[in-house]
């Protein structure tokens, strides 16, 4: 009984902060009959656990009715699936699909080919992940500063290991922050691609590269044993609880934020009513006390965008990349 | 002392009824995903995760029912090598060289229950190194930089005219053919496609898993097709279950080949991005250069059948150690099973057996405990699972087909795949035809990106100097013993060769 008074009252507290009476009216009338969320990837990574535990907390709050189903639809890095819904599943109500920086890089990138990121709706953000910077914890340096200092004297000298491949955006958040520090050719800066965060951060501990790129929920189980050091948060203030002690860069003059936002797009072809709908549980969902604690526990930043707010942020982070990309001849 | 004590505490947990049942059925769910062709531990793992969830399962519990599907899928995947030629996973692909010939001596139950004995023997040992050894075998994977590992690949490369003894030359071209189809995809160190063509599918490369149903279960279907009309392989062999233990003689002769194998496969476990697939193939080939001496492996030797499967259920268990203590997955599955841990809002990493003591050694005992049923469920079943061979291959082998594409199918979701694993199928009658073994070109496949990757980063980070690769202790220790597995059979190989020959060779020994 009690967790069903929370939950209606946590309800109604959310509609009545966030939703105008319409709008209230237009998601109560919505409601996907065959929920379905498409995670472009194997089971396992980030977009599988964001469909998975979305949809989970969904059906938990009592926002959708039947379970969300889950398609794993892998492949070109998103680009299978990207082309799936845009060709074949353009009409559908029901579908959203896990989206994150990565989809974003790879449409900059024009690596989806013949895809662009207005063929489809972009719904709405459920955190986000800053990147960090880390060293080794016996390594000389301390502050993000002194390394990019050895990377402007002698570019050889250090080599970053990260998780994604090269111009993936573990890549692209060091070069952001080279750049922002004045490193005039971000090509020679050493970047080495490792299959994932984990394998990054291992041979960080080898001692086969001098630093580490990456997420800071893929950090966190070694900074808090010690291992490692963050010498820069890429968020625009420190965040908050057990990451507080955690200098970001821009504190230490070098202006870059990198965020690897999670969230989800429809398919172009959804109905207003659907889009508004979908848009209206996923801010519901983010508002919610349960939401928060999954937050928490999964080390993912607060990112609250939604809806025509999303939007924006979307194509304003496929124009940065762009850009940087170009700068970095990944693409003409 | 302190670990008994914890060990005890992790019994405690293990053996309620609920976790008992739970152990069960994830065995049994395990055994019969891993000898279904294209359903491997890390898909059947992936499979239940909704389960675990729906059924409001507690992190221990929801852990001990996917590790024992994980155990069980490792056990199972030999079923299928040893009865039907097709592995049913990517570690059981060596299980087939030797399991094959034997069942199709008459000899299935015996390779069945070998290969059972193996695989506990594998897994136990590797859950007793897996308490002791976890701290002291993180520093293990630390020892292994990207020259190290390009090292331990070439290494598994240069012992590969081990595996198909029949011809040389086909194997390494076999081998060149698997790592060409490595090269399918985004170049992760320049970001640029490969081989593509424009095609959105091909961007991160084959699947193994298409490429193995394909090159395996198809052709195999393929062959059949091709003889539908009375010859050779539908009516011509008729094939006897025979005994279903092996002797005590035999048992005998396989012991320290298990343990030898164990250890390697742990080894090779521990590596993150080796696994289990390198820790079979390493035992298998190390073993038929120590043991080998009248060239009977691939014709049915039973110590061909334990190494590869003590091997790569070590690996098993090894591949547990760098995920629970670096939060690294050793293997496919161990990643599935981090998202997993993850998901249930525990941080696996240095600290985990800190944070969390009661899920890591419950986690251990239940290991344990699903170790010993799957002994027990797999060694009866026997009888069962050799009826397989009963079956008219004019009803097995659409049931063969329809799980290919079925399986291959429910893992991506995508028809491009399917239509992959067909020319995969088509490719892999052609191989057949022309005596070329498919093993080599899973392997080339399966360690070509990792090897090709390793030896970038290497050279990348050492600034294009190329004496890296010589640069440690580890790595020319690695060196030597792949030299020395290179060069010794070209030298020993002919002496073995003049011994075949004079012991009469049997006709169509050629075999994948």
């Amino acid at each position: 009984m009690k967790i069903t008074f929370a939950r209606a009252a946590l309800a109604a507290a959310a509609v009545a902060l966030t939703a105008p009476a319409a709008f209230t009216a237009s998601h109560s009338m919505f409601s996907p009959e065959n929920p379905e969320c498409i995670a472009p990837a194997n089971p396992g990574g980030g977009w599988d656990f964001t469909c998975r535990q979305v949809g989970k907390s969904l059906q938990d709050l009592g926002l959708i009715e039947k379970t969300m189903q889950v398609v794993n639809l892998a492949g070109g890095g998103g680009g299978v699936a990207y082309a799936e819904v845009v060709n074949k599943r353009n009409d559908s109500n029901d579908l959203i699909v896990a989206a994150s920086s990565a989809t974003s890089t790879r449409l900059a990138q024009g690596a989806f080919p013949g895809n662009t990121m207005d063929q489809v709706r972009w719904l709405a953000s459920i955190g986000a992940d800053y990147g960090v910077i880390a060293v080794a914890a016996d390594s000389a340096v301390s502050t993000l500063p002194e390394l990019l200092d050895q990377i402007k004297t002698d570019p050889t000298t250090v080599s970053i290991a990260g998780g994604s491949a090269v111009g993936g955006w573990d890549h692209l958040k060091v070069l952001i922050a080279a750049n922002a520090y004045g490193i005039e050719d971000v090509r020679a800066v050493k970047y080495i691609a490792f299959d994932g965060g984990g394998e990054a951060v291992t041979q960080l501990l080898a001692g086969s590269v001098q630093a580490f790129t990456g997420d800071l929920s893929e950090a966190k189980g070694f900074v808090d044993s010690g291992d490692i050091k963050v010498i820069a948060v890429l968020a625009p203030e420190r965040l908050g609880g057990e990451f507080a002690e955690l200098p970001t860069a821009r504190e230490q003059g070098v202006d870059a934020i990198g965020a690897n936002w999670r969230g989800f797009y429809g398919p172009g072809g959804m109905s207003d009513e659907a889009y508004e709908g979908w848009v209206a549980k996923i801010a519901e969902l983010y508002a919610s006390d349960e939401w928060k604690a999954i937050m928490e526990q999964n080390g993912i930043a607060p990112l609250d965008l939604q809806g025509a707010a999303f939007e924006a942020f979307v194509a304003e982070s496929v124009a940065q990349i762009e850009a940087i990309s170009k700068e970095i001849g990944i693409i003409q | 002392m302190d670990m008994l004590s914890s060990l005890g505490d992790g019994f405690a947990i293990a053996l309620t009824w609920q976790n008992i049942g739970l152990a069960l059925l994830g065995c049994f769910l395990g055994t019969i995903m891993g000898a279904l062709p294209g359903l491997g531990p890390s898909n059947g793992v992936a499979i239940l995760i909704p389960l675990a969830f729906t059924l409001g399962l507690g992190p221990t519990a929801s852990l001990i029912l996917l590790t024992s599907v994980y155990y069980g899928a490792m056990y199972g995947g030999r079923i299928s090598s040893i009865l039907l030629n097709i592995p049913g996973d990517e570690p059981a692909m060596m299980t087939c060289l030797d399991g094959y010939p034997m069942a199709q001596q008459g000899r299935a139950g015996e390779a069945l229950t070998l290969s059972g004995i193996a695989s506990f023997v594998g897994a136990f040992f590797a859950t007793w190194g897996l308490i002791l050894l976890a701290p002291q075998l993180v520093k293990v994977a630390l020892l292994f930089g990207p020259a190290e590992y390009f090292a331990l690949f070439a290494l598994a490369f240069a012992t590969l005219g081990g595996v198909s003894s029949t011809n040389q030359a086909k194997s390494a071209f076999a081998a060149m053919l698997g790592l060409g189809l490595a090269m399918i995809g985004v170049d992760t160190q320049t970001g640029v496609p490969r081989f593509t063509y424009g095609e959105v599918h091909l961007y991160d490369g084959i699947d193994f898993l298409v490429a193995i149903v394909g090159l395996f279960a198809l052709s195999e279907v393929f062959i059949f097709l091709e003889h539908r009309h009375g010859s050779a392989d539908a009516a011509g062999k008729k094939i006897v279950v025979g005994r279903l233990t092996p002797s005590w003689s035999v048992l005998k002769k396989c012991t320290p080949t298990m343990l030898r194998s164990t250890v390697l496969g742990f080894l090779a476990g521990v590596l993150p991005g080796a696994g289990a697939s390198l820790g079979s193939f390493i035992a298998y080939s190390m073993e038929k250069k120590l043991v080998d001496r009248d060239g009977t492996f691939g014709k049915g030797d039973p110590r061909g059948v334990a190494a590869p499967e003590a091997g790569n259920n070590a690996a098993a268990g090894g591949a547990l150690v760098p995920m629970l203590a670096l939060g690294v997955p050793g293997s496919g599955t161990t990643a599935v099973l981090l998202a997993v841990l993850l998901a249930l809002n525990i941080t696996p990493g240095p600290l985990l057996f800190q944070n969390n003591p009661d899920v890591v050694w419950g986690l251990i005992a239940a290991l344990f405990i699903a170790n010993f049923m799957l002994l027990a469920m797999n060694i009866p079943m026997v009888g069962l699972f050799t009826r397989v061979l009963m079956v008219p291959p004019r009803i097995l082998m659409p049931v063969v087909a329809m799980v290919s594409f079925v399986g291959i199918y429910g893992i991506s979701g995508s028809s491009f795949d399917l239509m992959v694993m067909v020319g995969f199928g088509v490719l892999g009658w052609v191989l057949r035809k022309f005596d070329v073994p498919l093993v080599p070109v899973i392997l080339g496949t399966l360690l070509g990106n990792q090897m090709e990757n390793n030896l970038r980063r290497a050279v990348t980070i050492s600034n294009g100097d190329w004496t890296t690769l010589v640069d440690s202790a580890l790595s020319i220790g690695l060196w030597t013993v792949a030299v020395v597995g290179f060069l010794l059979p070209i030298f020993v190989g002919g002496m073995v060769r003049r011994r075949m020959r004079r012991a009469g060779d049997e006709e169509g020994s050629i075999r994948d």
